[in-house]
Parts: C-alpha cells; structure tokens; sequence
C-alpha cells in the first residue's frame, strides 16, 4: 500500500474573525490574526490549514468570508473550512471565498444527502466530514452542535455512510479528548479506520509527537492539532523532525535549486 | 522577478475553485482575469485551465462556444498553457468517470481511477520525479487530491513527469511552454512557487 508522508495540519478556531482557541497565554494580539497564524505555520513546514469558524451569529457569517479570503491571499497549501455549512450555497461561498475543501458535521448528520450533493457539484475531494465521537457504553456516538449534543447515531457507522455518500475525507475529533493533551483517542481511530478508505485526519488531544505517531499508526493519514501550536509548546517543524525520528514518513521542504536537475532526473 | 505585470487568463470552467489559482499567480506578481471564451483563450499570453469537480460538467463547460478547438490549437503551438488536475485530465481523450465523454484528446490515454490498494482520493503531497529534459516541472514533493489518473506513455513532443499511488502515474507532462500537472501548484507551497515562476519565464 502506497502511503503517503503523513500531514501535519494546524488548525485555527475562529470566532467573529479572530483565532479564539488556545491563544492569549502570552497577550500577543497579532497571534489572533488567522491570516498571520496560518502564514508562519506555512512557514515552518505545515502541509495543510484547517479554519474551523464557531461564529454563532450572523454577523460571523460574514466575517467567516472575510476570513477564508484574508487566509487564501496568504496562504499556498490547501485551506479547509468548517463551520455553519448547511447549504450547498454556503459550500459554494466558502469555496469561492478560497477554501480547498469544506468540512460539515451537524447539516450532514441531519441531512446525509448533503454529502452527495456537494460531492457531484464540487468534487469528493473538497468534501470533508467532520465527524465529533464521544465514547459511551462501549460503543462511539457521533455528537453534533460544536460538540454538545449526542445525534442518535453510532459515529464509525455513521463515518462510513458518509464516506460513501460522498465524503473524500473524515476530520475525526474525539470529543473526549479535545483540550486534554492526554493523546488521540487510537481506538477510535482504529475502529473507523477499518470501516472505511478515505483519508483519516485525527483530531482532539494532541501534545506530542508521540501521539501523532501512535495516531499514524492506528491508522490516521493527518494529524490535526491547535493548542500545541498557538502556544508555541511545538514548531511544525519540531514535529515533523520528532516524527521523522520516530520512523514516520513526513514531507521533504523544498529549496529552489536543491531539485534535480533535468539532467540527471531518473525516470523510475 | 520578470514576471511581474504579466497576465494570466484563467479558463472559467464553472466548476472551479479559482480563488487558490488567482491568489497564487497574484502572489507572483501577476494579472489575473477570467475568460470563458474562444477569443478570450486563443488572444491570451498565457492561459491556465483549471479545474475541480466532476469532469462531465468540466468538459460541457470547455466544449462550449468553441474553447476546446482554441485550446487545441494553443497547446499544439506550444503557446504558454497550464492545465491543472482536472484540466489535466480534460486533456486526455477521457476519464472513467464519466464514460462516452471525450477530453482534449492532446495527451495520450484515458484517466483511470485508483485501484483498492490505495486510499481514495489521493488526499496529499507525492513526490514528482521529472524526465530528462524537464524544463518547467521540478522535482519535489506536491499537493494531490483526485481520484482519476492517467498512466504514462510515451507521446513525443511531451516530456513526462512520474509518480507512484499503487502503480506508476502520470504527475505531470510538458511540452514548449504548455505544462498540464495532476497536481495543484497553486496548493503546493515552495514547490508550486517554482513550477509556476518557471512557467510564467517559460
């Protein structure tokens, strides 16, 4: 099985245009900037940004576009958006605005149909479904509503009926997890690795490259972390070092002239 | 940088993304507009084709109003064009995904999906190795997200460029200042930096 270098993703909380997730230990204002948070992470090596944006209000709708526009005009490896996405119209938006992909939960759990509707207008790849899955009883709950709110449904059925309704990617947060740095769920992880083949980013738990490599190993393609980064306890670059380390596939940095040359490229 | 002040047309496609293609090429100091015509293609310096989505609904949108014969016969000159993932496969003569539908027909073959031994669609950065001779595409590692691909063969004037998911794949092809990558440069950091400036000196 070809397995590419794994991703490491960065991932911005964004409430009403400003980063709001993690940021603030040391009072730096420019640090809440999303276009400047997702530029330096570039920067140091990130192969992908997540902007989740929590506006509730419908002011945030607007700051949302903004966002995404200010981000892309920065930003040269792929952007992918979530949040308040319930429409195809809003995916469109969002895409338009310069998102990569978009990422749905809550609309999707509702209405499944949605996926597939994104899928033939815009492409499996710009589909994300972000499922959020809480233990209980044994079993993962898919949990809805930023992470408050059980939907009825088991989460590793539910990641597989998404992916075949036309989700090329699962953003899979465990919400037990999320904020406690006490590593990624890997039994989640392992469980709606085996359910289904599209491309896993896990999320919630982050604080080591240890943990990433476990994700990896249990069966993740990316792995997605904030805090970690906002507050400078990790570089991308430290990370992608450690995991390299570690015996994990990462992405060389490019330099210009460090290519080879025409002349004694080999064809495989 | 040379390339600044020098426009770059971008094929509307209707189903595209463009954001990330036309932020790219601002970044490099260049003029973007849109252009959804057969003039708009053949008076352009440079033209991109871009494409995200469905190759069907690509393909009706480059069928339209005489763009597909404007695009021929640029890419047969040599004229400075960039096809990008699915416009790279709108070069082809077809895709599996949507069968009886005909492509360009300028690169050889015909996109086939990604077998079961990998995950699809192909979400992240591969390596891009570039034959000999290879004067727009570098080596190094660049942004994939597709599920359709063509194989490599050998079709003078073209010069290839390989990768590997499961099999060997077709990464990108280049001939006189037409280059059409499966890859999206635009997305690709340092990496699609270079392969676009090339282009733009190309």
């Amino acid at each position: 099985m070809t397995r590419l270098p794994v991703r490491v993703v960065p991932c911005l909380d964004v409430r009403d245009g400003r980063v709001v997730k993690g940021v603030g230990f040391k009072g730096l204002a420019d640090q809440g900037d999303p276009a400047a948070l997702a530029c330096a992470y570039e920067a140091q090596g990130a192969d992908e940004v997540v902007v989740l944006d929590v506006s509730a209000t419908s002011e945030g709708r607007n700051a949302r576009l903004d966002t995404v526009r200010s981000v892309r005009r920065r930003l040269s490896v792929p952007l992918a958006v979530g949040g308040g996405v319930t429409r195809a119209e809003d995916a469109a938006a969002l895409l338009e605005a310069g998102a990569d992909k978009v990422a749905v939960n809550t609309a999707a759990v509702r209405r499944p149909d949605l996926l597939s509707e994104l899928a033939t207008r815009f492409g499996r790849q710009c589909v994300v479904v972000a499922v959020d899955a809480a233990s209980a009883n044994g079993r993962y709950e898919a949990i809805v509503r930023s992470g408050t709110e059980p939907a009825g449904l088991d989460a590793v059925a539910w990641a597989r009926s998404a992916a075949r309704a036309g989700a090329g990617e699962i953003l899979l947060t465990s919400v037990d997890r999320d904020g406690t740095k006490a590593g990624y769920d890997l039994e989640l992880v392992r469980q709606v690795r085996a359910a289904v083949s599209a491309p896993i980013v896990a999320s919630g738990g982050a604080e080591s490259p240890v943990h990433m490599a476990g994700a990896i190993e249990a069966g993740a393609d990316a792995v997605l972390a904030a805090s970690i980064f906002h507050q400078s306890t990790w570089t991308v670059d430290g990370i992608k070092d450690a995991l390299r380390k570690l015996g994990v596939p990462v992405r060389p940095r490019f330099r210009e002239g460090e290519d080879a040359p025409a002349e004694v490229a080999q064809a495989p | 940088m040379t390339s600044l002040a020098r426009r770059v047309a971008v094929v509307r496609t209707g189903t595209a993304n463009l954001a990330s293609v036309a932020t790219a090429f601002e970044r490099l100091g260049c003029a973007v507009h849109f252009v959804s015509s057969a003039d708009g293609v053949s008076g352009a310096d440079r033209v991109v084709l871009p494409g995200v989505g469905a190759f069907a609904a690509a393909w009706r949108a480059v069928a339209a109003d005489g763009l597909a014969d404007a695009l021929r016969d640029r890419i047969a000159a040599g004229r400075p064009t960039l096809g990008i993932c699915l416009g790279m496969q709108l070069m082809a003569a077809g895709s599996q995904e949507a069968p009886g539908t005909p492509g360009l027909g300028v690169l050889p073959g015909v996109a086939e999906r990604y077998d079961d031994r990998v995950r699809v669609p192909q979400m992240g950065w591969n390596e891009v190795v570039p034959d000999k001779g290879c004067r727009i595409v570098p080596r190094g590692f660049a942004y994939f997200a597709n599920s359709y691909g063509l194989k490599p063969a050998h079709a003078p004037p073209w010069r290839l460029a390989r990768s590997r998911y499961g099999g060997q794949f077709l990464s990108a092809a280049e001939h006189g200042a037409v280059a059409a990558c499966q890859f999206h440069p635009e997305l690709s950091g340092a990496y699609g930096r270079a392969l676009l400036s090339r282009w733009l000196a190309a």
